[in-house]
């Protein structure tokens, strides 16, 4: 099995499923001839042409406005928002039409459209390039949010959100695009949508966390190992749907709960997860559920963006603190 | 270097085939059956004396707010008539006539309109989109429904329809440059109908005609008198016709009047005079087309007494169906249908909480 970066294998889920689905578009800005900033695109026009791969003009609403139409009359676009600082010009095309066409047209059109966007810090970037802001898009009805965590399952998941009926807002965290590779298997994988992923099973707590933070709740709960305590770890991959059942029945049996997110602190996902928690496993709680999150400020210019961060260092003090109860 | 000139010198065209007194251009005047005629008044004043009724229904507390059409029927009657059933029509929220047209059902319309999503009852063959509220974000949808029937090869042309306001949003001008880009076969119909709620269309754009706007985006613009079904319609199956056979999309800008409210919650009498809207029932679209047909009697006011009776009839129709439907619609599962494909197992949870009466974060058998 090759051993891919995230950017490979999300370059290689679009390959395959171009080829094996002649209505795949891909469509954003540089995405063609440059291969997409980030090269997720690289390679794609010299095989599909620059009809199906799309160099657009540089407006977001219209690249998104312009897919829904697309997936509206039978193609399954699957445009790009370069980051996803920039979706917001094209954030009411996802609001107002594709998170609801399927509804208000009680059924007639469904808007099987992917959106990707590159979202996080950690790379280093100007302003508007490094937020994370997955709760806009968990909070809209009619929206599928996914978020991978590595090479694997951003491949696997990038392919069953491209096959998905419904609109799919695909959050890429570009600070694990080129970190770290992974076996990704030649042939066709594809994950379901909804399925938290249970990366490591333990006894003592439970660490939810999804995107870029997987990483480090995986750096925390090694070295709480070497502290004795063993953690159960859950990547969640998508926030809608939400596997509250997956979190619910690994508390009930750890007991306590620390919930890693990127975003500030105030309203993010976290605070949806521990609400779940305290209704579905409240008799087995030892502890309240800890968040850790980024401050509720602005992401700071990338001098400073490691300390607005959480970190492994973050994570091991917020188990230590749910351990005291 | 000197200076010199480039780019467009703003020459749009304004075509104006029939006028008040139902006098025509003969050279001009599109070849049409009297039952093509008659039929496409009868439209109109369905479309009329339909909203008509809706406003009294709605003045009565039996139906919510709705846009009325009154004024723009020629408008939309001329645009939509250029286009074939396998055709997109892909409208704002006024386009009463042009969803008649089309073969909406009337009892549908007002079972939306009495709030109820069932209403919304699109025939699965069916090219036509529901009412787009946000404005003028629907016309991206049609560019890129456009691409898609190129790009499949399907023998369809996209219609989507707006009005003045509408032009000030960003995506009325990212439509037109991507239908253009990308060789898009649709027409955008801008029914300039000279107010977006309050505001008049001298403070919406300091450009002399809306239609100049296209010729930013290189395509063609042409401006037409909207109060006269015959040019809107020749102007209509012009784009259609570059739609059709070059890909290429173009803007009719048809220059009309609401004669009524923007919606029924609007009080016009706060932005403009009596004086102005008498002037605009002088041009009355139905009327200049009545006379038409009464010179070249087609329709004697017998004839067009009958046609007010049977659409008067029609109506009624509508309503008692709706009325009965209403009955017997549900007032909580239906909430959940139709948001995904597949309902999520969350939302089969909050819909089974709130059937037994509870609330959906709230456990129901605790």
């Amino acid at each position: 099995m090759p051993e891919l970066t995230m950017i490979e294998a999300i370059n290689l889920a679009l390959k395959q499923e171009m080829a094996a689905d002649e209505r795949v578009y891909v469509l954003g800005e540089d995405v063609g001839v440059d291969g997409g900033i980030f090269r997720a695109t690289q390679g794609l026009i010299e095989e599909f042409g620059e009809d199906r791969v799309m160099d657009t003009p540089l407006a977001e609403s219209g690249i998104l406005g312009f897919s829904i139409g697309m997936a509206i009359n039978g193609l399954r676009p699957v445009p790009e928002m370069q980051f996803s600082g920039f979706a917001y010009l094209g954030f009411h095309q996802i609001e107002s039409h594709a998170s609801r066409m399927r509804w208000r047209s009680q059924g007639r059109f469904g808007i099987p459209m992917t959106v990707r966007m590159p979202y996080g810090g950690g790379v280093r970037a100007l302003e508007h390039h490094s937020e994370s802001r997955e709760a806009f898009y968990a909070h809209m009805p009619g929206v599928k949010m996914v978020v991978p965590s590595g090479p694997r399952n951003a491949r696997s998941l990038l392919v069953a959100a491209i096959r998905d009926p419904d609109p799919v807002v695909f959050f890429e965290p570009k600070a694990s695009y080129r970190a770290f590779r992974e076996e990704v298997p030649e042939d066709e994988e594809v994950a379901e949508i909804g399925p938290a992923q249970i990366v490591q099973e333990g006894q003592d707590l439970t660490i939810v966390s999804w995107g870029a933070m997987s990483r480090r709740a995986r750096e925390a709960a090694s070295q709480l190992a070497e502290k004795d305590v063993s953690v159960e770890l859950i990547d969640l991959t998508s926030l809608s749907p939400l596997d509250y059942p997956a979190i619910a029945k690994s508390v009930s049996r750890t007991g306590r709960c620390v919930v890693v997110q990127e975003a500030p602190l105030t309203y993010g996902p976290a605070a949806e997860i521990a609400a779940r928690v305290g209704e579905e496993a409240f008799l087995h709680l030892k502890a309240p559920v800890a968040r850790v999150a980024g401050p509720d400020v602005h992401m700071p210019y990338f001098a400073r963006e490691q300390a607005y961060l959480p970190d492994a260092g973050r994570i091991v003090q917020a188990a230590e603190y749910v351990r005291q109860f | 270097m000197p200076w010199s000139k480039v780019g467009p010198k703003g020459a749009i065209p304004h075509l104006s085939i029939l006028d008040a007194s139902g006098e025509v251009d003969e050279e001009l005047v599109p070849d049409l059956s009297e039952d093509q005629l008659l039929q496409g008044l009868r439209t109109m004043l369905l479309g009329r004396r339909f909203d008509e009724r809706r406003l009294k229904l709605q003045r009565s507390g039996r139906i919510g707010t709705f846009a009325p059409v009154n004024g723009q029927e020629a408008a939309q009657l001329g645009a939509i008539s250029a286009i074939r059933p396998q055709d997109w029509f892909i409208p704002s929220y006024r386009e009463t006539v042009a969803g008649i047209w089309r073969g909406i059902d009337l009892a549908d319309v007002l079972i939306a309109d009495a709030g109820y999503n069932e209403g919304v009852s699109i025939p699965q063959d069916a090219h036509d989109l529901p009412n787009a509220v946000p404005v003028g974000t629907q016309m991206l949808q049609a560019a890129g429904i456009a691409y898609g029937a190129r790009r499949q090869g399907k023998d369809e042309i996209a219609m989507t329809f707006f009005g003045d306001g509408a032009t000030s949003q960003g995506d009325f001008h990212e439509a037109m440059n991507f239908a253009s880009v990308f060789d898009c076969p649709v027409v955008f119909i801008c029914q300039n109908n000279q107010y977006a709620i309050s505001v008049p269309r001298s403070r919406q754009t300091r450009s002399e005609t809306l239609a100049q706007k296209a010729l930013a985006y290189g395509i063609d613009g042409v401006q037409v008198d909207g109060n006269d079904v015959f040019a809107t319609f020749v102007a209509a199956q012009k784009a259609v016709a570059s739609a059709r056979d070059n890909s290429r999309p173009s803007l009719i800008e048809c220059v009309t009047y609401r004669l009524e409210m923007h919606t029924t919650a609007d009080d016009p009498g706060r932005y403009r005079d009596d004086e102005e809207v008498e002037e605009w029932r002088e041009k009355d679209p139905i009327e200049r087309f009545r006379n038409y047909l009464r010179k070249r009697d087609l329709l004697d006011d017998g004839g067009f007494q009958e046609m007010e009776e049977e659409v008067s009839a029609t109506i009624d129709a509508a309503w008692k169906k709706a009325e009965k439907r209403i009955e017997e619609l549900g007032a909580v599962a239906p909430l959940f249908d139709h948001v995904m494909s597949d309902m999520p197992a969350e939302l089969e949870r909050q819909k089974r909480r709130m059937q037994a009466g509870g609330s959906p974060g709230v456990p129901s058998d605790a």
